[in-house]
């Protein structure tokens, strides 16, 4: 039905219409836009000119950057409690030279410990969201890819693990597996999988009744094609969302973990969660040391939220214009 | 209505089923197990054994599991390792403490939240839509243990304005008749015991409010942008409604629907992140008995805790999607 | 410029209405393009075009209900000579939902979906007539029965998904004509309904529409809608008119391209069997700006190089075309091509 904007110029009675169809054309150009684009490319499109994506782009970058090259940044051992002659009971020695954030309760470089505890954080946040995540799209696709009674087994028991408040459940299985570092990426990516699993399935039940699928259906497509090679491929964008957005999380509740005792037992070891929760004994005498790694999680967390839900505005078909 | 109720509480059976199978096994699969959950890390072997004689813990895995349950329903979660009192009355010593915080801490976040984003999306783009998406921004991401201890450091510590730990003034001798502090100030006439004790809500209100607080903003907000743009609000508008009646009848009736859900699923959360906070200001509540029971590796008790703080979050969880029913016509009457 | 001679004094009066969207970041988008148009008591106009062209926003900037941000609006707006444009908020409600009403299209988005359809009834005439309580309720009634909703009692303690579509839309039309407007403004108000349901609603706003002297636009893009219902017809493209002419007239013998072309495309069953029906080439998206030519040039079959400013030197202008009629084309459709592909 309806021609292309640069029509040919056979038009009825063979007139010189080029000059019209040109004009056409240009001003079509102008309001098509994102007329034949793929989702991916429009997102990409519409991610690069939004302030707050790049934002968090930025943040997630450097994050990234200072963890990878961590032992090359630290500018001093983050073991050594090179001033802790100088600790007193109530007085930590402050900033100084070669000392730009002072020192911890311990006389260790705190810049130092930060730089490296940021690799930590990394691994924190990565390993339990991709455990998370894994665990929890096997049990989406099985609940939405196969359906009737699987469906049903699968999601009830989502529904009793989303029944443990997160935090609750994190505390039984990092209780479960013992305080160390392992058990909580564990603990953390428990609390992920009802989020991904119910995500998952629920954008795979959208799209297994869309037309698509219907028309795939109809033409006698297996349904194990359509789920693995249609629906399923369309249904990751959320996940995508999801996984962003838990790699904050999982960096704050990692924290708290450490803040209960749960996190690492090797307390020399620098990360953030630790630092933070270890500074809460000198927070009158060095409100600092707790400030330093908080910020260093508030930042890195913010980071990872503010590119999950510009994502999430360039993915949603709803915000495309 | 009713029948939409009744479904709802029986779906709930299969839940609580598997959540009591879920933390059965957990205590089970704990090294030690039961017997070291019963007695204490420091117990003889012979006195484990003893105890698994005792308790049946030799009998077949399904003889002890329904016996758990039927000991669970009854609300007999044995007893604690560290005080020797039974899980139940310890919980239920505690819990008022914690429902009085996690009450102040929503009615805070209700309180500021849904005036604040119903402003932000009253002034899109303006500065105060900006500071509260930047607030709401901030608010989930910051530690609530680290909110926690700068709150108490400013303004208990520092500034000495308000109490930074405990839940009422040691040196007022109050009467206690339900254990909800404030309540029973209330009830025994006590003023004085009543408004410290609801001073000592303030701060840790605050910090565990944070949170929800940030969401309802987040929720409220966009949730008054989209109803704006509503038909059934243009409709309100073309027949010439005064400007209240437009937003109150029509905009915030409707905005406040998502807002209501988002209200119920916090509360319960709210609940189980009492933990950070009741420790932080030694707030005497479930919370900071559970921090207790960590390190103290009082099975019994983080068991029988867990599992009935689960239980209540899943009947918050019904309890918002009736009153969703309420709210919502179409649900209501389908 | 100005509007067409009418027997009486018109209730309504847009000239020149201008509205132009400006979106951040975007270039700014004339969405009505100086148009001019009145109406008579009593009289039905209806204004025609594809999605897109400008009717709606036509209508909303008369109501004065689009949004305040980045939309411009100019020209002038007359509700009974009273200027519209530019009069403040607490002017515009009394007016609204009083003197001028408006129907829309989806009547389940368009109804508050948690309030009653009783108060939404009501609250009209709690806003402009003052009745409260059981008078209210009595009157409420009393319209829901006039717009023909059954059981109109039981109605009023009902939610907006209790009800059909047509009875929805019956009750929106209930709550336009509550104050017995001087002007009502229908918008596609019967896309969203069934096709059985569309002539029930049609007949029912001819009903109440006739004898009250209420004037009515109906906005469409469906010329049956216009065959039955409008005494004139303002058919636009682009944000602008390009044809005016009585019903009558335009269906006899459309002069505008676009015209024939969208009565080309309508089936009909005087056309004999495997008689084509023949689509306007294109989409409403390929379009020159008018101040380089026609905007419906690139889509028009009979279109010439002096369609173009570059060439002819000036824009192509709307005047008066026999009669009471108006056209906007260098080069309308003859007694010879009207025909073309459509019998008569």
């Amino acid at each position: 039905m309806s021609a292309p904007t640069a029509a040919p110029a056979a038009a009825p009675g063979g007139r010189r219409r080029e000059k019209i169809d040109e004009l056409a054309a240009r001003a079509g150009a102008l309001s098509a836009g994102a007329g034949g684009e793929s989702l991916f490319r429009s997102a990409v499109r519409r991610l690069r000119r939004d302030p707050v994506a790049i934002i968090g782009a930025v943040i997630v970058v450097v994050f990234l950057v200072v963890a990878i090259l961590a032992p090359f940044l630290a500018p001093r051992d983050p073991y050594a409690q090179t001033l802790l002659s100088e600790v007193r009971q109530g007085s930590i020695p402050g900033a100084r030279e070669g000392f730009p954030l002072g020192v911890d309760q311990l006389g260790r470089d705190v810049l130092s410990r930060l730089i490296v505890g940021s690799r930590q954080s990394l691994v924190i946040g990565v390993v339990s969201t991709v455990l998370g995540a894994a665990v929890g799209m096997v049990l989406g696709i099985l609940a939405g890819g196969l359906g009737g009674r699987v469906d049903t087994i699968v999601m009830r028991f989502v529904d009793i693990l989303l029944s443990i408040p997160g935090l609750l459940m994190a505390i039984s299985v990092s209780v479960l597996l013992g305080a160390n570092q392992l058990s909580l990426m564990i603990a953390i990516a428990v609390t992920q999988v009802p989020v991904f699993a119910r995500l998952l399935r629920g954008s795979m039940l959208v799209q297994r009744d869309s037309d698509y699928a219907l028309a795939a259906r109809a033409l006698g497509v297996k349904r194990r094609k359509i789920v693995l090679g249609h629906v399923l491929p369309n249904s990751l964008s959320p996940v995508i969302v999801q996984a962003t957005l838990s790699l904050a999380t999982a960096i704050i509740e990692a924290a708290a973990l450490s803040f209960l005792g749960l996190g690492d037992p090797d307390i020399s070891r620098p990360e953030w969660g630790a630092m933070l929760a270890s500074a809460q004994s000198v927070l009158s005498v060095r409100p600092e040391l707790a400030v330093y790694p908080a910020l260093c999680i508030i930042v890195v967390a913010l980071g990872f939220t503010l590119l999950g839900e510009s994502l999430r505005e360039a993915l949603d078909p709803k915000f495309r214009r | 209505m009713l029948r939409f109720i009744v479904r709802r509480l029986l779906q709930l059976i299969p839940i609580l089923l598997g959540l009591s199978i879920l933390l059965f096994a957990w205590l089970r699969a704990l090294p030690g197990g039961p017997a070291l959950a019963a007695l204490g890390e420091r117990a003889t072997p012979q006195r484990i054994a003893e105890y698994n004689e005792a308790f049946g813990l030799n009998e077949p895995v399904y003889v002890q599991y329904l016996k758990f349950l039927g000991r669970a329903v009854q609300l007999d979660f044995g007893t604690s390792a560290r005080t020797g009192q039974s899980v139940t009355s310890e919980f239920f010593l505690r819990f008022p403490g914690t429902i009085e915080l996690t009450l102040f801490a929503m009615a805070f976040a209700i309180g500021v939240g849904i005036p604040l984003g119903y402003l932000a999306a009253k002034k899109h783009g303006g500065f105060v839509d900006n500071a509260s998406v930047i607030g709401s921004l901030l608010g989930v991401t910051i530690p609530v243990f680290f909110l926690a201890y700068l709150l108490r450091l400013v303004f208990a510590v520092e500034l000495g304005w308000l109490p930074g730990s405990g839940r009422q003034d040691v040196r007022i001798d109050a009467t206690h008749i339900t254990n909800f502090y404030v309540l029973d100030g209330l009830l025994t006439r006590e003023w004085d015991a009543a408004w410290d004790a609801l001073t000592h809500l303030v701060l840790p209100g605050v910090a565990l409010g944070t949170i929800p607080l940030a969401i309802i903003v987040r929720i409220t907000r966009a949730a008054v942008l989209d109803v704006v743009n509503e038909d059934y609000v243009r409709t309100a508008n073309a027949k010439g409604l005064a400007t209240t009646t437009v937003r109150n009848r029509h905009v915030v009736r409707n905005a406040l629907l998502p807002v209501s859900t988002t209200i119920g699923l916090q509360t319960g959360l709210l609940l189980s992140g009492a933990v950070l906070t009741e420790t932080v200001f030694a707030f005497g509540g479930v919370g900071s008995a559970l921090r207790q029971a960590i390190s103290d590796r009082d099975y019994a008790l983080l068991q029988g805790f867990i599992l009935i703080l689960a239980v209540v979050y899943v009947l918050v969880n019904l309890l918002v999607d009736v009153s969703y029913g309420l709210l919502d016509p179409r649900v209501r009457t389908r | 410029m100005s509007g067409v001679q009418v027997p009486q004094t018109p209730v309504l009066e847009v000239e020149d209405l201008r509205v132009r969207f400006q979106r951040r970041g975007e270039p700014a988008t004339l969405a009505v393009d100086g148009v001019s148009f009145a109406v008579a008591p009593g009289e039905t106009v209806g204004l025609v075009g594809e999605s897109g062209c400008g009717k709606s926003v036509t209508s909303l900037a008369t109501m004065g209900l689009l949004p305040k941000r980045g939309v411009q609006v100019s020209g002038s707006v007359r509700l009974d000579g009273q200027e519209l444009l530019g009069a403040g908020d607490r002017t515009l409600r009394r007016l609204r939902g009083k003197d001028m009403a408006m129907v829309f299209q989806d009547p389940l988005s368009s109804l508050n979906p948690t309030v009653t359809i009783g108060v939404q009834v009501t609250e009209v005439l709690a806003a402009h007539r003052g009745m409260k309580g059981d008078a209210a309720r009595t009157e409420a009634v009393d319209l829901l029965d006039r717009v023909g909703i059954p059981d109109p009692r039981r109605r009023l303690g009902e939610y907006p998904h209790q009800l059909s579509g047509g009875m929805r839309q019956r009750a929106l039309i209930a709550m336009a004509l509550a104050c017995s407007p001087r002007l009502l403004i229908a918008d596609e108000p019967t896309t969203a309904l069934d096709v059985t349901i569309q002539a029930q609603i049609l007949e029912l706003l001819r009903d109440l529409v006739q004898g009250s002297g209420t004037a009515l636009v109906m906005i469409t893009h469906d010329l049956g809608v216009v065959a039955g219902l409008c005494d004139r017809v303002h058919v636009m493209y682009a944000g602008r008119i390009i044809e005016t002419a009585e019903r009558r007239d335009l269906f006899a013998r459309p002069r505008h391209p676009y015209t024939g072309g969208l009565l080309h495309s309508v089936p009909r069953l005087d056309s004999g069997r495997g008689t084509p029906l023949t689509p306007i080439r294109g989409s409403a998206r390929d379009t020159i700006p008018w101040a380089q030519g026609c905007a419906f040039a690139p889509r028009c079959d009979v279109a010439e190089d002096d369609c173009l400013v570059e060439v002819s030197g000036s824009e192509v202008e709307l005047v008066p075309d026999g009669g009471t009629r108006e056209l906007r084309c260098r080069h309308p459709l003859t007694p010879a091509t009207q025909t073309a592909g459509a019998p008569s």
